[in-house]
């Protein structure tokens, strides 16, 4: 029985052989090389691995890395090496590893795993990153001499020094130089402390850590100056990545408060449904999102004058329904548009979700600039920070050049001499209105790439944009701008020990502090402006 | 009319105040009979969770005649009473925590549950003393009032008035809120202070606490309606109506405004105080959501609804809005915000007298000369 069995597995073994589409694969060179992998026992894998690697075949890595993972296999019945797509389940999905062509799925008893053991994977590794950095494409050479950094070992040496002989490219060879100098300096060469005495990165910091405590007094006494050095270059760094990180607060905080200097700050108006409007912006990218699927780059963009439409329109209806009749009555119209933000945020739970919506950023946002190791500046709050200092810039272009900034000045300075020279005041009242409550929009779409929107985003940031208006002083739209810079910064300098809602709280008493010391704010108004 | 001398004895010569204070004690009384002698099944029974619904309405209207004593007789729209009630209610939670001993959950003597859950190796020092009754009901007035005195200070000395002044009380409360919820501050963070045993060694879970505390309520509404009806009719509450009108004015004609303000504020902060302190232990439980901006705010709506300096207006208004919240929370809830928020706006546009206001025009007759305000 058992004999009959294997004669005719034998004879359908010789049958799918003959049936192989041969050719062209026969006389492939790389399927010899894996079949001596494959078949190569524990003590000369090594070897077959150096001859993958320097047939300089382009699907080498794609082999090795295959075989580090336990993908590489050998099916049963042929002999051929094939690399495990999905190895769940009962069948697994494989495909050629010469022609990458998909195999279909296998009964993993047909499959005998390549074996691989625990030194050779660690070599694998080195060989991998030794690889692509033969790659075309500068970018994957200095990602893997970046791998490489504190992984390199005594057989690495030689074939690292001969690319660095060849390598072109400046931040490759300072890569590679820094790798093979924490090498060095792990093996005690006094020299190597040099290279790595500016480096940023934290393995060239562990291997002159290990060095300060070598026997050699000499080497550990250079070792320890070449780490202030560094130490210093940190503190630099870190400085930078707080002030960014202030400056960014500081710009979602300006953004949040511009639209209120001018609402509450020009007009005088007391708008505390200002964050809802910074909600409703927020919303309409949202909104665009849902409309154009699959395009969150094209809806952003399209969301700013959307959003500043959507929030301008909103805000028109509130001054013509509820803050043209309190006139004059600030405590009244700070309750009333209490109650519109009230109404607001209920809307928003009711006809969308309670829950946060996901708004995409789109891939030109994401990602970061990379200064140097210690130094990544995120694109986002990057993009954000230049678009609050252009709305910032834009309206201070229409408060100072256009006619509308004009009458929008003179009806605050004397509302009756405006009137008795022509100017509509009434309308010049809705067109302020209008744009206060537009720019909050465009906050809101900035911030939609910063946070979660959701029906309580504007409530987080209502006291915050008063305290900046009335820090930076009432009705000065550049102590607007410095104010929340400033706040922003003092807020990040602070958190690093306080904490972030110490930091928040530190602030806040801060401003109440200051404003019984100087009421009009940083920059108060001067002259007939004052007044008013 | 004779008006008295005595300026402690001239509220009772007020219609208003008569009235007032006849129907406060009627509804004591009824309710206290209707909760005692009717049977449990009738009709007519108040059960023990009315009372204490009622004693909350009645704390939170003895807060809105303090909000309305500086809102309507001084001028001062403060959006940070929340914070006053707050502190209030946290020195009683802090002696009723005492008071639990050692029959927490961990059954530490002294600690409270929370600060052993937290690894507190012994009890903060501003935690001492609570554990007497009376040290506590001093910090009820005193911690709000101090607090309520520096800021005052701070803020009248230097002028800031008007907005500017609501808008830093608001940031003052939204302050205070972050700092209490952290865990770091000792009053149980994000979920306060609570279950309770004993106040006075009356056990806070029987009808007869629960009544006692109603009763009390009322009396202290009482009183610290009396008494905002005595300042306002003296010669300091003309002064503050003055500043009120016209603060520059008054101050030109020698009057040290800022003092005014000062004592006003303060007295008012203390009535909001021991509002919370008799609200803690009806409710149950303190935490800083009550320090949240919008209580605060919701605070000065009721007044607005009631009607501005009558002060009975704020009684009214308080009533009716937290009735009103009751009924719609549980019936609607998604509804309730939209009408809050309707109230906001209907009651500034079209009501800015308040309720109070309709019912002097319906008399033809003002009964006190702030009705002009």
């Amino acid at each position: 029985m058992s004999i009959i069995r294997s004669l005719t597995l034998l004879l359908i073994a010789l049958v799918s052989l003959w049936s192989l589409p041969a050719s062209a694969q026969d006389d492939d060179p790389g399927k010899a090389l894996l079949a001596n992998l494959a078949e190569a026992p524990a003590s000369n894998v090594e070897e077959a691995i150096n001859a993958i690697v320097s047939s300089g075949d382009p699907r080498a890595r794609g082999w090795l890395e295959a075989y580090g993972n336990n993908r590489l296999s050998r099916i049963k019945d042929t002999g051929q090496v094939v690399v495990v797509l999905n190895n769940r389940g009962r069948d697994w999905e494989i495909a050629n590893p010469l022609t990458g062509e998909n195999m279909g799925d296998m009964s993993r008893r047909e499959l005998d795993r390549v074996a691989i053991n625990n030194a050779i994977r660690g070599q694998l590794e080195g060989i991998l990153a030794m690889l692509d950095l033969n790659a075309a494409d500068p970018h994957v050479r200095e990602a893997s001499a970046q791998d490489m950094m504190g992984k390199v070992d005594a057989s690495l040496v030689e074939p690292l020094e001969a690319r660095l002989e060849l390598e072109e490219n400046a931040n490759v060879r300072n890569r590679i130089e820094e790798a093979l100098a924490i090498y060095r300096v792990g093996e005690g060469d006094i020299e190597a402390v040099d290279v790595l005495a500016g480096s940023l990165h934290p393995r060239a910091r562990a291997a002159l850590n290990q060095a300060v405590r070598s026997d050699d007094p000499v080497l550990a006494k250079k070792a320890g100056q070449a780490l202030g050095t560094i130490e210093q270059k940190l503190k630099l760094n870190r400085a930078a990545e707080t002030l960014y990180f202030g400056l960014s607060l500081g710009s979602v905080l300006v953004l949040a408060a511009i639209g209120l200097a001018i609402t509450f700050g020009v007009m005088g108006v007391i708008n505390m449904a200002h964050g809802e409007l910074i909600m409703l912006g927020a919303y309409t990218t949202w909104g665009m999102q849902q409309l154009l699927p699959g395009q969150p780059g094209l809806a952003l963009i399209l969301s700013i004058p959307a959003g500043f439409l959507v929030a301008a329109t909103a805000g028109i209806i509130i001054e013509r329904s509820v803050i043209q009749y309190l006139k004059g009555r600030p405590l009244e119209t700070l309750l009333a548009t209490f109650g519109i933000s009230l109404i607001l945020q209920q809307l928003v739970r009711t006809v969308i979700s309670p829950q946060n919506r996901t708004v995409v950023t789109p891939d030109w946002m994401s990602g970061s600039l990379v200064i140097n190791d210690a130094l990544s500046l995120t694109l986002n709050r990057m993009y954000v920070l230049g678009f609050a200092l252009v709305v910032f810039a834009a309206l201070m272009l229409i408060m100072r050049k256009t006619r509308l900034g004009l009458e929008v000045r003179a009806v605050t300075q004397n509302r009756n001499m405006a009137r008795s020279m022509g100017i509509r005041a009434t309308r010049v009242d809705i067109m302020t209105f209008a744009l206060g409550s537009g720019v909050a929009g465009l906050a809101g779409v900035a911030l939609s790439q910063l946070t979660n929107v959701g029906p309580n985003l504007g409530q987080n940031y209502i006291i915050d944009s008063f305290m900046v208006v009335v820090f930076g002083g009432v009705g000065n739209l550049w102590g607007t701008l410095i104010a929340g810079l400033s706040l922003g910064t003092i807020n990040q300098l602070l958190e690093p020990w306080a904490g972030a809602v110490l930091a928040k709280i530190i602030v806040l008493v801060f401003i109440i502090l200051f404003i019984q010391k100087r009421p009009k704010g940083l920059f108060p108004q001067k002259g007939r402006a004052a007044e008013g | 009319m004779a008006v008295s001398q005595n300026w402690l004895l001239r509220p009772f010569q007020e219609r208003s105040t008569q009235i007032f204070l006849g129907v406060l004690f009627a509804a004591l009384v009824v309710v206290t009979f209707l909760h005692l002698f009717m049977p449990q099944d009738s009709a007519l029974h108040v059960s023990a969770y009315t009372v204490t619904l009622l004693g909350k309405y009645l704390c939170y209207a003895l807060l809105a005649v303090a909000v309305d004593l500086v809102w309507g007789y001084l001028g001062i729209l403060s959006l940070g009473h929340g914070a006053f009630f707050a502190l209030g209610g946290y020195a009683m939670g802090m002696y009723l925590m005492r008071q639990i001993g050692d029959r927490g959950t961990y059954g530490d003597p002294i600690l409270p549950d929370f600060m052993v859950f937290l690894n507190w190796g012994e009890l903060p020092w501003y935690w001492l003393g609570f554990d007497m009754a009376w040290f506590a009901f001093i910090m009820v007035l005193l911690a709000p009032g101090i607090l309520a005195l520096v800021f005052g200070f701070l803020a009248f000395r230097s002028r800031v008035t008007g907005v500017y002044l609501s808008i830093i009380t608001q940031a003052l409360t939204f302050a205070l809120m972050l700092a209490f919820f952290r865990n770091e501050m000792g009053f149980g963070g994000n979920n306060g202070l609570t279950d309770f045993r004993d106040i006075l060694g009356f056990n806070l879970r029987t009808d007869a606490t629960r009544l006692g505390l109603f009763i009390a309520t009322g009396i202290a509404l009482a009183i610290g309606y009396v008494i905002c009806r005595a300042i306002v009719a003296s010669k300091l509450g003309r002064v503050s109506i003055a500043c009120r009108d016209a603060e520059a004015r008054t101050r030109f004609l020698g009057y040290r405004v800022e003092r005014v303000q000062l004592f006003v504020f303060v007295v008012s902060a203390m009535l909001a105080g021991v509002a919370g302190a008799l609200y803690v232990p009806q409710v149950g439980i303190i935490n800083p959501s009550e320090f949240s901006p919008l209580f605060s705010i919701e605070i000065v709506v009721w007044v607005a609804l009631g009607g501005r300096a009558t002060l009975y207006g704020a009684v009214i208004g308080a009533i009716l809005v937290n009735y009103a919240k009751t009924v719609f929370t549980g019936v609607m809830p998604d509804a309730w915000l939209f009408m809050l928020g309707g109230l906001f706006v209907l009651v500034t546009v079209f009501l800015p007298k308040g309720i109070a206001g309709l019912l002097k025009k319906r008399q033809k007759q003002p009964q006190t000369q702030e009705a002009t305000a």
